[in-house]
């Protein structure tokens, strides 16, 4: 009997598409944290069989490596079968959340995150505010400075570093709904403005406003724009993530546009996936298909318009980053090179092992905390090598867990993301 | 089942730690490379020295149950698959590399290194070692050396047992043996390393491997050849071997290959073509240009519609990679890819494509069929489903007349997987019965109690001459002499 319940299950047909050659085991990061076949891609998809045969019931240990899983779906890259991991993955995620298989302080913590907060756009923001009074006014660097911290709880020492800091000023209380570009408009384009973008990142969000107003490009960030959805679906509770797919469906189809532009990895990763998530929602499915279809990567949408380069030189050493839902979620790796490329005075150096995950992803870094420290010191050898100024990444995760890595392996240097090194280089 | 007891002796001696027997361990080993067939093992351990192995097999011949060794368990033949009242020995966890000799071109490793990371290691000191086999970035070398692994390289450089050295074994009696060594004569008594190669895990558990090197080729030129037909490009490889140019490799890819290859790598393979053949000759630059332009000449005057040559390193690199990835990208047209690879002299190479495509036909199967042409070496792949069990019955009958004809062309059943648990149905049919006959004296000899991988290659029924045992005396006697197998 099938031990998989309801309509969101690891669909038949992509594990028995796994024909279990092996070839995904080199790219697996956690596979090369324990070597063992249980944590790999290949080993995982069968423990999804046995249990949808009947010969495996949903375990603690199931549900333990299936969150162990970064869903950096590196392994979808390397498989020559085209086997749907990623999607295998979360549907199984989703069976262990809905049958209840979270434990500890995983469960208290995605519940916290993912069903409460994130699922308001008004309380996402209260907590922003008081992380940012906490941050800002002082009582961080008391409990800081006094090892009070580390003293009481080691791990929230650590883990209040990998905190993002709280911008002064919202994103989206600083913009309107709608920005003309000062000439002539090129294209229209919607804006997500992110959840944590909006308020920890709003200068990657500025950036990237003045580089679309630079192309030409009218900016629509609706208002009452939700959450994408991304970490609910990732992190097991389809139903949450189905929820802002409506929402956000509904709210910008008020609005007329060519393309959904982002600059977020993961968000833009799961916008596209929309229309699989809503496939068999007979009212949503077909606009969530158009929408799919217009949801662009900053990267991609800039070479589609075959955007302006700049003229003014950046004399610097730069190293790229591939973001998992960049590269092997949306399999845009030439883009984002081409742009830099197009920068005069850049010497941009190849990052080794550049699409191997940083352990940032998601809230991993804080649930898994050990192991995500483990890959980013890899992450942060490989940049070392490069002896790269900057380092571009494209993922809001990515730019804080990497941040981190330098300052706590005390490499100089700043990672930034794309839409920031171009428009410095347009402002010259 | 093991007796828990024994399970727990040998969680003492392995350690808690490198012990493993939970369902999810177990599942997760429970398998291999090979497509359809897949067995529990009861435990899974994770030695630490040679001394463990020793002690753990010493164990399974007093309380009489099977070691499975595995590497990535990447294998094609069901060799490391559990059998029944096994354990996994896992040996990927020996993934050093110990000694690179740069005066006696050897290169000296632990059985789990991954065969990329020995090309990887020597090639940095302009030493080359050629076996590179389809899965070489996952495969690892015990592996190689237990199936007897091949590559695309084979053509030129031969397979594993051309480069094997030296081996330190642990022999299924637990005790330790080194034979071969850095000499490159050596005749002193039988030679004792090649029975292990090639043993697919039945005659001894790899602790150290010495392997021979030699000096990397200064360069090489990768091309692919369009053709219309199948048989222009197996005339143009019978050409090219006749004008006496032996390239690293010659690979055939046949329309589906073609098609599911250029789905996964996007190399821009044009998909109308029948067939393609990507050949690299290396050696030094002179020689590669001659030899290259002589065979470009020789495919373009066999009907080959276009030649195009790798660019760059990488871009070589790039298309033999997708090569590689052939057999899993094959899973794209049907989930189920049941891979062979028999092997027919290389003037028999049309004869054996001409009986495939009428075998599938009469079966009413499909095939995609890769393989290596310079070395008669074929990979005719049955796309299928797991899950129709009709369609799968008739993809096994497929494949057993496939065997057939490829004994009658005087070829063999593989060239490069291994027999292991998918092809020993038809091994005395290729290797003929006193062949048959001695390898399994040989393993009974060695392996008088069937502790090592048993029931691989061939099956050694219980002795039971004379009277059936009666009592608990008897009975014992009975076991000793390998009845539990």
């Amino acid at each position: 009997m099938n031990g998989f319940i309801g309509a969101d299950i690891p669909s038949n047909d992509f594990i028995t598409n796994c024909m279990h050659c092996g070839l995904c085991l080199p790219t697996c990061p956690t596979f090369s944290l324990t070597g063992l076949e249980k944590s790999s891609p290949r080993g995982r998809i069968r423990m999804m069989k046995a249990v949808s045969d009947g010969a495996l019931e949903i375990t603690d240990g199931f549900a333990e490596e299936m969150n162990f899983c970064l869903d950096c779906q590196a392994c979808e890259t390397a498989c020559p079968a085209g086997v749907k991991y990623g999607s295998l993955v979360e549907a199984a995620r989703s069976q262990i959340f809905t049958q209840g298989r979270v434990s500890g302080l995983e469960k208290t913590l995605k519940k916290f995150f993912f069903g409460y907060i994130f699922a308001s756009k008004k309380r996402l923001r209260f907590l922003a505010k008081v992380l940012r009074f906490y941050q800002r006014s002082g009582i961080e660097k008391l409990l800081s400075m006094t090892g009070l911290f580390s003293l009481l709880i080691p791990k929230i020492g650590k883990l209040q570093q990998l905190s993002p800091r709280i911008d002064k000023q919202f994103f989206d209380e600083t913009f309107p709904e709608i920005i003309r570009p000062a000439g002539e408009v090129k294209h229209r384009v919607a804006f997500l403005s992110g959840c944590i973008m909006n308020l920890a990142f709003t200068e990657v969000n500025r950036d990237t406003v003045e580089v679309l107003l630079r192309n030409g490009c009218e900016i629509i960030i609706p208002r009452t724009q939700e959450c994408c959805g991304s970490l609910q679906a990732h992190n097991g509770d389809i139903e949450s993530a189905r929820k802002l797919a409506r929402r956000n469906i509904d709210i910008f189809s008020k609005f007329d546009f060519d393309a959904i532009v982002m600059n977020s990895a993961g968000c833009g990763a799961f916008m596209k996936e929309y229309e699989h998530c809503l496939a068999k929602d007979e009212q949503y499915a077909e606009q969530a298909r158009a929408f799919s279809a217009k949801v662009k990567d900053l990267t991609e949408f800039l070479l589609s318009i075959d955007f302006e380069k700049p003229s003014h030189p950046l004399n610097v050493r730069v190293a790229y980053h591939d973001a998992c839902h960049l590269a092997h979620a949306q399999h845009i790796t030439s883009e984002p090179r081409a742009i830099l490329n197009s920068i005069p005075g850049i010497d941009l150096v190849e990052l080794p092992e550049s699409a191997w995950c940083c352990g940032s992803a998601g809230i991993y870094n804080v649930v898994r905390h050990d192991d995500s420290m483990k890959l980013l010191e890899r992450k942060m050898r490989n940049v070392e090598a490069t002896g790269a100024e900057i380092i571009v990444a494209n993922n809001p995760g990515c730019l804080s867990q990497m941040n981190y890595g330098l300052k706590t392996h005390n490499i100089s240097g700043e990672v930034i993301h794309i839409a920031t090194i171009l428009n410095r280089a347009y402002r010259q | 089942m093991i007796n828990p007891a024994v399970l727990r002796k040998l969680s003492e001696i392995a350690g808690k730690k490198h012990y493993l027997d939970s369902v999810e361990d177990r599942i997760s080993y429970s398998y291999d490379g090979t497509p359809l067939l897949s067995s529990l093992p009861d435990a899974i351990v994770i030695p630490q020295t040679k001394e463990e192995i020793s002690a753990i097999l010493a164990l399974a011949n007093e309380e009489h149950f099977a070691i499975v060794p595995r590497g990535s368990g990447s294998g094609l033949s069901g060799g490391s698959i559990p059998v029944d009242n096994s354990i996994v020995m896992l040996m990927s966890h020996w993934n050093r590399i110990l000694e690179v000799d740069t005066e006696n071109l050897t290169v000296l490793v632990q059985p789990g290194v991954i065969t990329a990371d020995i090309h990887t290691a020597v090639e940095k000191l302009g030493l080359f070692y050629p076996p590179d086999p389809g899965s070489m970035n996952i495969c690892t070398i015990g592996g190689n050396v237990a199936e007897n692994a091949g590559g695309l390289r084979g053509l030129k450089y031969g397979v594993t047992k051309n480069y094997v050295l030296g081996l330190e074994t642990v022999l299924p009696s637990g005790e330790i043996i080194v034979s071969g060594g850095k000499v490159v004569k050596d005749v002193a008594g039988y030679n004792l390393k090649d029975f292990f190669v090639g043993s697919e895990g039945t005659l001894g558990v790899f602790t150290k491997i010495l392997l021979k090197l030699i000096p990397k080729p200064d360069t090489s030129k990768t091309m692919l050849a369009f053709f219309q037909t199948r048989n222009a490009a197996a005339d143009a490889v019978s050409a090219i071997i006749a004008a006496h140019i032996i390239p690293a490799t010659i690979e055939f890819l046949d329309q589906t290959t073609i098609k599911c290859v250029e789905e996964y790598a996007h190399l821009g393979l044009p998909t109308s073509i029948e067939s393609l053949l990507l050949i690299e000759v290396d050696g030094r630059a002179a020689i590669v240009d001659e030899d290259a332009a002589r065979v470009a000449e020789l495919c373009m005057k066999h009907r080959c519609i276009e030649m195009r040559v790798a660019q760059s390193e990488a871009d070589a690199i790039r298309l033999k990679t997708a090569r590689r990835a052939a057999f899993s990208a094959l899973a794209r047209v049907r989930p189920t890819t049941i891979l062979e690879d028999v092997t027919v002299p290389r003037s028999e190479i049309t004869s054996m494509l001409d009986r495939i495509d009428r075998i599938a036909k009469q079966h009413d199967v499909v095939f995609g069929i890769f393989g290596h042409a310079g070395d008669g070496n074929l990979h005719p792949t049955c796309l299928t489903d797991e899950r129709n069990f009709d369609e799968i019955r008739r993809a096994e009958s497929a494949f057993e007349e496939i065997f057939h004809e490829s004994i009658k062309l005087g070829g063999t059943i593989t060239g490069e997987h291994g027999t292991g648990l998918a092809k020993k149905k038809f091994l005395a049919a290729a290797a003929g019965v006193p062949a048959v006959e001695m390898m399994k004296s040989i393993k009974s000899s060695i392996d008088p109690n069937g502790v090592l991988n048993p029931g691989k290659i061939f099956s050694i029924k219980p002795k039971c001459e004379g009277n059936l045992p009666r009592n608990r005396d008897q009975i014992k006697k009975f076991e000793e002499l390998g009845a539990w197998t």
